[in-house]
């Protein structure tokens, strides 16, 4: 329990997250035969991820997109602009019928500051993976409601949880929080002691017990 | 309240004694809601035309908890999702963790989890049982399913203290060791119980009321389940033979036989007859995971801080309720970076307004209780 107050958690990753990861697999890969003294192993690290779904997307869209697997799990690095088509064909040609969960991740100090991720699945193949993607505060992004139904609530929370519009989306509004709410509670900068007092001042008229 | 789109509530408004269409609203305090769920209906006469569902009245921001706890800290606040089934809840967090920190839990820890959570899906489903049949209207199966779950409690009671929300096990393992007579409470209550299904069938399955009231209503095909996002015994009773613990084993799942039971028609019916074959069929895993618990550690070495390695893991579990996922992003840290809960309940409620268009109000009771949500694991 000490140590756990003793490690406060570090400001969170950037894009310098992935190179340090791979550098530290290069140096393992390197030098094998030495035996060095790190206090624990190096953890496992993402490696590319190749098939014949990557080969077919690879060849038709370039560098936009980037296949690695982490710890058996597939997942699909793509630009914001090829999102559409990519999650189109997924469905469409490689039987990625059910999609799973939609959801995002807040990095504050990156220039693009939000992963989107799409969590799909093919009962066919019984595979799954994901779909991730860069996207700005501010920018917006294709709804995938017209591909699977069920992203409708699913991108509703998102827009709620971190505030990313979605084009095309039939309903955008909130869906967990009332329709006043400000805010965006998932986004890190998101500030709960503040919100919770002026919350407490204003219905209840006394200073927050936090 | 002003842009319920889909719903035309901007239509222009009647005058009184209007004889077309009535919107009403069905919660967020009505018992069959089965916790703070309210649709809005817009009914011709009896009929729904369309359904719009408010949620978010239990939301304490689960995911946000989890950003600002440590992954140790956080292993209770799961069981607080779909609080009857919260064994289920937790196993889904310890293996997404154990996977994030490469890590296996030992195959005696991985036995007694597998024991707790057939006996908690079991527990699930028999107060699915009850709260639906009171629903429709037949009110003993209510006392006979309680009553039986009741032992299902006591055997988790005895096992860690705590009967529903029991924080049963630990990251890397289990934190406690079987208790002396586990094996034997646990084999009373599969010969004690199996006849009690029996029981709940003879009061229902060709009930005429009870067939009434549930065959043909609220059909949904395989197709529509899988667009919809639709798990779990909903999607079986559709016709789609998919199990998570068949499909992508985990825990110890891929050492027991055991079938999955599917329906035909995707109606409340079916749904019932699925889940009540599932109930037989967690009786068959228990049995054999009962009778094979090897002996061994309880708990995999992992280090008193949890401090997973940067990168992400998505693993999921067959729920009671469908497909329980988490996404965790690690930054090395002792805190998950992000913390995403992928509900069962939450994706198959949408299924809801597909489901009841056309029928009775009544029905929209039924359909709401045959898909089987927890309102603490739709909101979080």
């Amino acid at each position: 329990m000490a140590d756990e107050v003793k490690s406060p958690a570090p400001p969170p990753p950037e894009g310098e997250k992935k190179p340090a990861v791979e550098e530290r697999a290069a140096a393992a890969a390197s030098a094998p035969a030495k035996p060095t003294a790190p206090a624990k192993p190096a953890g496992p690290v993402p490696v590319p991820w190749t098939s014949p779904l990557v080969e077919k997307y690879r060849s038709q869209y370039g560098s936009g997109l980037d296949a690695q697997t982490y710890l058996g799990q597939n997942y699909l690095t793509v630009e914001r602009s090829l999102i559409p088509n990519i999650l189109r064909l997924l469905r469409d040609e490689e039987q990625f019928d059910y999609c799973v969960d939609i959801t995002a991740v807040h990095y504050p100090n990156r220039e693009k500051q939000f992963d989107m991720i799409w969590n799909l699945y093919s009962f066919a193949r019984n595979e799954r993976v994901r779909v991730k993607t860069q996207i700005a505060d501010g920018a917006s992004i294709p709804s995938s409601v017209s591909i699977w139904p069920t992203a409708n609530w699913l991108e509703r929370e998102v827009y709620d949880m971190f505030g990313i519009q979605f084009d095309g989306h039939p309903d955008l509004k909130r869906i967990l929080l009332p329709d006043g709410w400000k805010g965006h509670p998932l986004r890190k900068d998101y500030g709960i002691l503040q919100q919770d007092q002026e919350w407490v001042q204003i219905n209840l008229g006394i200073e927050s017990g936090q | 309240m002003n842009d319920r789109s889909n719903l035309d509530l901007d239509a222009p408004a009647t005058p009184y004694l209007d004889s077309n269409e009535l919107i009403i609203n069905m919660g967020p305090q009505h018992p069959a809601t089965h916790g703070v769920l309210r649709v809005i209906l817009k009914l011709d006469g009896e009929k729904v035309l369309g359904t719009e569902c408010v949620i978010g009245y239990l939301h304490r921001g689960v995911e946000k908890i989890g950003e600002n706890r440590t992954y140790t800290m956080f292993n209770p606040y799961v069981d607080r999702m779909d609080y009857v089934a919260a064994v289920s809840n937790g196993l889904g967090y310890c293996e997404a963790v154990e996977k994030l920190m490469n890590v296996e839990a030992p195959a005696r820890a991985k036995y007694i989890r597998v024991v707790l959570t057939e006996l908690n899906r079991i527990a699930s489903h028999q107060l699915w049982l009850g709260t639906h049949a009171l629903d429709i209207g037949a009110m003993t199966p209510l006392f006979y399913t309680f009553r039986d779950r009741e032992e299902i409690l006591k055997i988790f009671e005895r096992y860690c203290g705590a009967r529903l929300t029991t924080h049963a096990f630990r990251i890397g393992g289990c934190q406690y060791e079987t208790y002396a007579g586990f094996e034997k409470d646990v084999k009373n209550f599969l010969s004690f119980v199996a006849p009690k299904i029996d029981e709940y069938e003879a009061l229902l399955t060709t009930n005429r009321i009870w067939l009434e009231r549930t065959k043909n209503v609220g059909v949904i095909s395989g197709a529509d389940c899988i667009a919809l996002g639709v798990t779990g015994p909903v999607l079986r009773a559709s016709g789609v033979q998919w199990d998570l613990r068949k499909a992508q084993p985990y825990a110890a799942y891929s050492e027991f036989d055991f079938e999955i039971p599917i329906g035909t028609n995707g109606d409340t019916y079916d749904r019932y007859l699925v889940r009540m074959a599932e109930m037989r069929q967690s009786l068959r895993i228990i049995e054999q995971a009962v009778n094979g618990i090897p002996e061994g550690p309880i708990m995999a070495k992992v280090p008193k801080v949890i401090k997973p390695p940067v990168g992400e893991i998505y693993h999921s579990i067959e729920a009671p309720k469908g497909e329980l996922g988490y996404f965790i992003v690690s930054d090395g840290s002792t805190q998950p970076y992000r913390l995403r809960v992928r509900p069962p309940s939450f994706v198959n409620l949408q299924a809801l307004d597909r489901m009841v268009r056309g029928l009775l109000v009544a029905d929209v009771i039924a359909v709401i209780g045959t898909i089987d949500i927890v309102l603490g694991e739709v909101d979080r």
